[in-house]
């Protein structure tokens, strides 16, 4: 996948409630399928079935450990999206740092034609 | 000047403030006079506004086409529904990616602020998918008032 449709489905992915639920929860620190399951009132598979999207967006990675399957927050799937939105952030706001401008002259010109 | 805050709110919605030094009347101007709207409404360094189409009046119509002055350009088209001078705009937009996108519905209010004004925008859209891909796609250019910090999460 090219960094655009990565995007695109981290985005998609966090469309979903619960998964934005499963992603605060895993900012915390990494957490097996059951451990994540308890406080959703959710059975196993539907979990599992919302840690593939996560999986699949490359926002959440899981860890061999014995028998255990731990996943935790994939950093560059993540940071690839703070830095996205930090990226369309800066962009708006440059549109309003131009229109304080357009605004101050608008009302310098005012008082102009008043004098 | 005080920051812009952006949030989303629920699964459909995505509202934006921003205060202004300026009365209520200016703000509500520089967003449906076509040749002021052309100077800011630009997203990032370089790209320019050579088309701005701002009718403004309930059923008017809007065109916004934007260029980087190398070959790379879109547009935006849609609809005034209601106006309310200097305090409240209402309308439809929607991105042409060259894809259209889904209809947003949005409503932007203009509150006295002391001398100045505090902007308040509130983004609909269709679903929480659309509101998804929106965040990913139709803003690519950061244009369109639609940016998040996602609800606690990351």
């Amino acid at each position: 996948m090219d960094a655009a449709s990565n995007l695109n489905a981290a985005f998609s992915a966090l469309a979903d409630p619960t998964r934005r639920a499963i992603l605060a929860r895993l900012a915390k620190g990494e957490a097996t399928v059951m451990e994540l399951a308890a406080p959703f009132e959710m059975t196993q598979p539907a979990i599992s079935q919302h840690l593939k999207v996560l999986e699949g967006a490359g926002l959440v990675v899981r860890r061999v450990d014995g028998t255990r399957r731990p996943r935790r927050l994939a950093k560059a799937g993540v940071e690839a999206m703070d830095q996205w939105l930090a990226m369309l952030r800066k962009a708006l706001e440059k549109n309003y740092d131009r229109l304080d401008e357009v605004l101050a002259s608008m009302e310098k010109q005012k008082r102009g034609e008043k004098r | 000047m005080s920051k812009m805050t952006l949030q989303t709110e629920g699964d459909t919605h995505v509202v934006v403030t921003r205060r202004f030094a300026a009365p209520p009347e200016a703000v509500y101007r520089a967003h449906t006079d076509p040749k002021l709207v052309q100077k800011w409404m630009l997203g990032p360094e370089g790209w320019t506004m050579p088309v701005c189409i701002s009718e403004a009046k309930p059923g008017g119509k809007i065109r916004y086409e934007w260029s980087n002055g190398k070959g790379a350009g879109f547009h935006l088209t849609g609809e005034y529904l209601e106006l309310e001078p200097y305090s409240r705009l209402v309308h439809v937009e929607r991105m042409h990616l060259p894809d259209t996108t889904p209809d947003n519905h949005v409503e932007t209010r203009f509150d006295a602020d002391g001398t100045g004004t505090l902007m308040t925008v509130r983004m609909t859209l269709p679903d929480a998918q659309t509101r998804a891909a929106m965040l990913a796609t139709g803003m690519e250019r950061g244009m369109e008032a639609s940016y998040v910090r996602l609800e606690g999460m990351i």
